[in-house]
């Protein structure tokens, strides 16, 4: 998860975020990191360029994005199927 | 009788130099723009984290905006929808437009498609400043002193806006130079009066 948090900062440009400032539960949007809508669709960026990952349903969007565990969980289960 | 329009504060960034109020107050001769503008914004100390995430251009403009306000501006005078924002330039997005279009050519930039409009860096400033009045950016081929005059004195004059922020934010490739000028009217004293010459003055003070 430590890589995945490296590939947020850089992608949402957080200069002032370190990976150990972002708890792995802790939520993305709102009350944790202060994530904004655009926030969200620079996520499904890093997803599809990073790890070929195409968010089909955008209503899982509030789901995979939570935290960087769901997060990370959505990835591996993606992953995992195409194997 | 209208009464008299004042400027009451000026922050100009040009050539790698930030003047406040007609006075060097910041430079650093050896960096690139996007270096430059995040030198000057840790030097002022300001604290706002969606600053990293913006496109050069309302870096540029909001930034000057921080400083042009910073000791000069008392926002509790003002309603909200008292305080609005003119800004000019010569270039409009474009800057950002190009590494935009650069990105689509692969996968296209969300953070980067909201900053192709060039009065995006005036919703930076009033988000910050919490500002409501009159918005308007206008694309000129150079700094019009006598059309910003023109346009805020009236918005001004007719009780539209009780204050301003006006004035120039240009950058394209690696030339940029912004010219913020907030505008207040009955402050007198010792403030120079809002007329096309003073804008002028000051627009090339770093010109010598």
């Amino acid at each position: 998860m430590s890589d995945l948090k490296t590939q947020i900062i850089a992608q949402l440009n957080l200069q002032d975020v370190k990976p150990e400032d972002i708890g792995d539960d802790q939520p993305l949007f709102i009350e944790g990191l202060g994530l904004d809508s655009i926030d969200a669709l620079e996520l499904i960026v890093l997803l599809q360029q990073n790890y070929k990952i195409k968010l089909s349903n955008a209503d899982e969007g509030p789901k995979v994005f939570y935290s960087v565990r769901t997060m990370a969980e959505y990835i591996t289960a993606h992953q995992a199927q195409k194997v | 009788m209208p009464e008299d329009i004042y400027i009451t504060a000026s922050c100009i960034i040009s050539n790698n130099a930030v003047y406040k109020n007609e006075k060097a107050v910041f430079e650093n001769k050896q960096a690139d723009l996007p270096a430059f503008l995040l030198s000057a914004y840790r030097h002022f100390e300001i604290k706002y984290p969606k600053f990293y995430k913006m496109d050069n251009l309302s870096k540029l403009g909001w930034l000057a905006n921080e400083i042009l306000l910073a000791d000069n501006f008392s926002k509790e005078k003002y309603r909200p929808e008292d305080t609005g924002v003119v800004l000019s330039n010569a270039s409009s997005s474009l800057d950002t437009d190009m590494k935009y279009y650069e990105t689509a050519k692969d996968i296209a930039s969300p953070a980067l498609f909201v900053y192709t409009l060039p009065n995006i860096v005036m919703g930076e400033i009033c988000i910050r400043h919490g500002f409501k009045g009159e918005n308007a950016f206008f694309i000129f081929e150079q700094f019009d002193a006598d059309f910003i005059k023109q346009y805020v004195s009236n918005l001004i004059n007719n009780n539209i806006l009780q204050a301003c922020v006006c004035g120039w934010v240009e950058l394209l490739d690696d030339k940029y130079k912004t010219a913020l000028f907030l505008i207040e009217k009955g402050e007198g004293g010792k403030a120079t009066l809002f007329t096309k010459e003073n804008l002028n003055k000051i627009y090339q003070l770093e010109n010598g």
